[in-house]
C-alpha cells in the first residue's frame, strides 16, 4: 500500500463519514481546521480506517493525527 | 402458579417542569445551540428544583402503578437504578415504598450508571422466575444536575433529570414471557467517572463514543438473537439516550426501522439510568409503539457497563 493509496482511502472514508469532498483531501489538510471534521466524526474516521487498512489506531494516538498526511504516515507505519 | 417468566404491565414517567434550553446554557458556559445540536442532538433538558431522586422515582412509580391494574398491596419487589442519589440509607427503593404505601417489599438500589434500567429489569425478571417475587416495580431515576460541573462545557450541555418506571408481573401457563433474556457485561474503564465526594461527572467523550458506536450494535444484535426477534421486526428501539450521534448509527447498523427509534434525548438530554424508561413511557403515551410488539432496550455507559433485552410492549 502506498501513501497515495492511503490518502485516497481516507478521502473515501471522509466523504462517507463527514460528507467531505474527496477532491479537498490532500496530505497537508488538517482534519478539524480545513476539512471541518469534528471530534466525534474523527472517531468514526479512525474506526473506518482501522477496518479499511487492517491497523490499530489507539485512542491516545488520535490526537496526534492532525493532518491527512499524519494519518497516512501512521497507517503506513502500522500496515 | 409457577412463573414461566415475566412481562411489563405498564410504564410511567416524571420530568421536572423547569426547562433548560441550549440558549440558557450559552449564558452559563462558552457554547451555543448549533454546537450542542450538532454534537449531541439535544435541544433542551429538564432540571429538578426541589425534587429529590426519591421524589422523582416515587412520581414515576405512582403513575406506572396506577396504569398497571395492580395495587400497592400486590407489589413485593422494588428495584431502583440510579447513580446520582445523594442519600445512602434508607435507599431510594425504601423511600418509594413509603411514598406509595407498599408495606414490605424487597427493596434495593443498584448502580450501573447509564445501563441501570436494563440491569434492574433483568434482576426483577430473574427474581420472578426464581419465585422470589411476583410483582415488581423497576425504576430508573437520576438527578444528574446535582453532580454536573456547570462550568465544564463538555459535560454541562449533556445531562438532565428525570425518572421512568415499569410494573412487572409474572407470566404463567401458556402465556409467552414478555421480558427476553438479558445480554449484560462490563469492560472496566474510567472513561466515564463520578468519583470522590463531592463528585462530578467527568468523561472522555471520544473514548466513550468509540466504545459505544463499536460495541453497542453487537450487544443489540445479541439481545435480539437471544429473544428470537429480527431487528427489522422491532416495534421500538430504545437505546440509552446518550447522544443522537450514537443512537442513529447504531440503529442503522442493526437494521431497525428508523421510525421506531427513541430520540427523547432531543428534549430530555442524557438522563443516565432514567433515559430508557423515560423515553419508552413517553413513546407509549404518544401511541408510537404498538401494544404487544417487541421493543429492544440497550443500556450502556459508566463502568463501562452494558445490558440489553427485548421486551414486549404493554
Amino acid at each position: 500500500m502506498t501513501k497515495d493509496e492511503i490518502v485516497a482511502g481516507l478521502a473515501e472514508i471522509l466523504e462517507e463519514v463527514a460528507g467531505v469532498n474527496p477532491d479537498d483531501v490532500t496530505e497537508e489538510k488538517s482534519f478539524t481546521e480545513d476539512l471541518d471534521v469534528d471530534s466525534l466524526s474523527m472517531v468514526e474516521v479512525v474506526v473506518a480506517a482501522e477496518e479499511k487498512f487492517g491497523v490499530k489506531i489507539p485512542d491516545d494516538e488520535v490526537q496526534n493525527l492532525k493532518t491527512v498526511g499524519d494519518a497516512a504516515d501512521f497507517v503506513l507505519k502500522q500496515a | 402458579m409457577t412463573a414461566t417468566g415475566s412481562k411489563i404491565l405498564s410504564f410511567g414517567h416524571y420530568q421536572p417542569s423547569r426547562v433548560l434550553t441550549n440558549d440558557d446554557l450559552a449564558q452559563m458556559v462558552d457554547t451555543n445551540d448549533e454546537w450542542i445540536q450538532s454534537r449531541v442532538g439535544i435541544k433542551e433538558r429538564r432540571i429538578a428544583d426541589g425534587e429529590t431522586v426519591a421524589d422523582m422515582a416515587g412520581f414515576a412509580a405512582e403513575k406506572a402503578l396506577a396504569a398497571s391494574g395492580l395495587t400497592a398491596a400486590d407489589i413485593d419487589l422494588i428495584i431502583v437504578a440510579t447513580c446520582s442519589n445523594a442519600d445512602r440509607s434508607p435507599n431510594t427503593a425504601c423511600k418509594v415504598a413509603a411514598k406509595l404505601g407498599i408495606a414490605s417489599p424487597a427493596a434495593f438500589d443498584l448502580n450501573t450508571a447509564c445501563s441501570g434500567f436494563s440491569y434492574a429489569l433483568a434482576n426483577a425478571d430473574h427474581a420472578i422466575r426464581a419465585g422470589a417475587a411476583r410483582n415488581a416495580i423497576v425504576i430508573g431515576v437520576e438527578k444528574l444536575s446535582e453532580i454536573t460541573d456547570w462550568t465544564d462545557r463538555s459535560t454541562a450541555v449533556i445531562f438532565g433529570d428525570g425518572a421512568g418506571a415499569a410494573v412487572i408481573t409474572l407470566t404463567t401457563g401458556d402465556e409467552e414471557p414478555g421480558i427476553g433474556p438479558v445480554v449484560w457485561g462490563s469492560e472496566p474503564s474510567e472513561a466515564i467517572a463520578i468519583n470522590g465526594w463531592r463528585p462530578y461527572i467527568v468523561q472522555e467523550g471520544q473514548k466513550v463514543f468509540r466504545w459505544a458506536t463499536t460495541t453497542v450494535p453487537g450487544i443489540a444484535l445479541a439481545a435480539c438473537e437471544k429473544a428470537g426477534v429480527l431487528p427489522a421486526d422491532l416495534g421500538g428501539f430504545v437505546p440509552h439516550q446518550a447522544n443522537l450521534r450514537i443512537i442513529e448509527p447504531v440503529a442503522r447498523k442493526i437494521g431497525v426501522n428508523p421510525d421506531v427509534v427513541a430520540r427523547d434525548i432531543v428534549e430530555s438530554g442524557n438522563t443516565s439510568a432514567a433515559s430508557i424508561p423515560l423515553a419508552l413511557s413517553k413513546m407509549i403515551e404518544r401511541g408510537e409503539v404498538k401494544s404487544g410488539t417487541p421493543v429492544l432496550l440497550v443500556g450502556f455507559g459508566g463502568g463501562l457497563t452494558y445490558a440489553g433485552q427485548v421486551v414486549r410492549c404493554p
